[in-house]
């Protein structure tokens, strides 16, 4: 077997070998149904209420895409601001740290007291807690701008945005693509937290439902759900990562030593 | 009348109480010279770069070019660092390009005249021998030729004076002499004026008409050697007594200097 075959096959075989010692150790150790389900039990669950599953994931999807789609606007124009300006950064870093320090857990039931139990709640708390990851990396992609090209340019009279434009933006997208694969993930975080405290709809409210009727196999199905919808969507950032900065991507390979 | 002057600069960093990098600091090049600037490490050389590109005030002293205050970034010129920075994401000849997009002087009519600068850009390539990788990323450059790139950009604009700050400094010792011929070519074909910041004295020696010795900071200039040897110089002049002496001379120079 090659060795690029290998790297395709080893997420599979990693992922079939967990499920299988999970099931083998359901079995062999007897454990009750609504302690922990073998994965056998919560595939059944998965086929048994695949359409409450089925519309309660895609709300809980375009919740948390709202919610990043938010998180990447606001987070691309707070980490130019902070990445581009020293003031900028001085004057709101410190704010920013707190802010991310705060258990988003904390906020939902603020949030459910403006906007009521719904999707709002969870599109925000999915907002809130993917966007911090993108200012900082786009900030540090603009900020770390080598002095001597900064030297070169401004010799020639160039202005800031023109700076910004042709040198810094292209030289954060890098920064900023990796940090999508890293919001996105955490986007879902955001939204089924929202969804299990205050929701009545999505994969959250599901498993708060499930739990409280001891149907465990269930909500370990949605636990595989988000779980599955997290890796999608990483890997299609990863693929939209790597075709955006190809550049930054191609190894040393000099055409002449 | 000299194109650049400075009459005792002073060139302090961070305030009052900051580093006092240049002081006293008096100078006139020529239009056309090739200047060269030796000194030991961090005596503050690259300030006056600073100073004639006009990225930083001076705070004390007068410097001109012209004839008149230098008070900000100047038309016509160009500057070169010993770091490449070409930006990745871009080819060979779109780097080369970027001071035509961005200066104030061209970046107005840089669409319309879009064919006619690429065409002065690619000339550029050809004379340091990369018209072939004008479409190549700067990865796929080695090292030397990273550093034609970028006296190809430094150029483009054609500009009057040149700032090179330890541009070879850290290219291997065959390319940095290559790099010589490269540059005293594209010198002798265009004439721009040079000002070269460099610890090697055998750079300063093969390419300078003129060669100021900086002291240690805060950097006033102790010595100054008119280099004579005829044009083109090669290789082969590195090894003539009359080179060989200039280097020694230089060196003891700089000696004294450390030790004072």
């Amino acid at each position: 077997m090659s060795d690029q075959a290998r790297l395709t096959l080893a997420p599979w075989v990693a992922t079939a070998l967990l499920l299988l010692l999970w099931e083998l150790g359901c079995r062999i150790f007897a454990v009750e149904e609504f302690l922990l389900p073998a994965p056998s039990a919560a595939v059944t669950a998965l086929v048994q209420y695949a359409d409450a599953i089925w519309h309660n994931a895609i709300f809980t999807l375009w919740v948390t895409l709202l919610g990043f789609a938010l998180a990447v606007v606001f987070g691309l124009l707070l980490g130019v601001a902070t990445g581009a300006s020293r003031l900028a950064y001085a004057a709101l870093y410190p704010m920013l740290i707190g802010f991310n320090s705060i258990p988003k857990v904390a906020i939902v039931p603020i949030l459910v007291i403006w906007f009521g139990i719904g999707a709002v709640p969870a599109v925000l708390t999915a907002f809130l807690i993917s966007f911090f990851p993108i200012v900082v990396n786009v900030a540090t992609g603009i900020a770390t701008l080598e002095p001597e090209l900064e030297d070169v340019l401004r010799s020639l009279g160039a202005r800031r945005s023109d700076i910004l434009l042709k040198v810094g933006l292209p030289r954060a997208m890098p920064y900023f693509f990796a940090s999508l694969k890293v919001a996105i993930t955490l986007a879902f975080v955001g939204s089924v937290i929202s969804e299990t405290i205050a929701g009545n709809r999505g994969i959250g409210y599901l498993m708060l439902q499930a739990s409280s009727s001891f149907r465990v196999p269930l909500v370990f199905a949605g636990l595989i759900v988000v779980a599955v919808m997290g890796i999608g969507m990483y890997a299609l950032f990863a693929w939209l990562e790597q075709r955006m900065t190809g550049w930054a991507f191609r190894g040393q390979r000099p055409v002449v030593g | 009348m000299a194109l650049i002057e400075a009459e005792r600069v002073a060139l302090r960093y961070g305030g009052p109480a900051g580093t006092l990098a240049l002081e006293d600091f008096s100078i006139a090049i020529e239009p056309g010279e090739f200047t060269a600037l030796v000194g030991p490490s961090g005596c503050g050389k690259s300030s006056f770069l600073k100073i004639v590109s006009g990225l930083h005030p001076v705070s004390a002293g007068v410097a001109r070019l012209h004839g008149r205050p230098i008070d900000g970034p100047q038309h016509g010129i160009g500057m070169a660092f010993q770091n490449a920075t070409l930006l990745p994401w871009r080819t060979t000849l779109a780097n080369v390009l970027l001071p035509l997009e961005v200066s104030r002087d061209h970046r107005a009519t840089f669409r319309q005249r879009r064919r006619e600068h690429e065409a002065r850009a690619v000339e550029l390539l050809r004379t340091v021998g990369l018209a072939e990788f004008r479409d190549h990323a700067p990865v796929q450059l080695s090292g030397g030729m990273q550093q034609r790139a970028n006296l190809c950009r430094a150029l483009v604009h054609e500009p009057e004076i040149l700032l090179l700050d330890e541009p070879f400094a850290a290219l291997d010792a065959f390319t940095r002499e290559e790099l010589w011929g490269v540059l005293q070519d594209l010198w002798l074909a265009r004439r721009f004026t040079v000002v070269l910041v460099t610890h090697d004295l055998r750079e300063a020696a093969f390419l300078a008409d003129t060669i100021h010795v900086v002291s240690r900071r805060p950097g006033r200039i102790v010595a100054t050697r008119r280099v004579d040897l005829p044009r083109p110089r090669t290789l082969a002049t590195t090894f003539e007594p009359a080179f060989v002496d200039l280097v020694h001379e230089l060196r003891d120079e700089i000696s004294r200097v450390r030790q004072a």
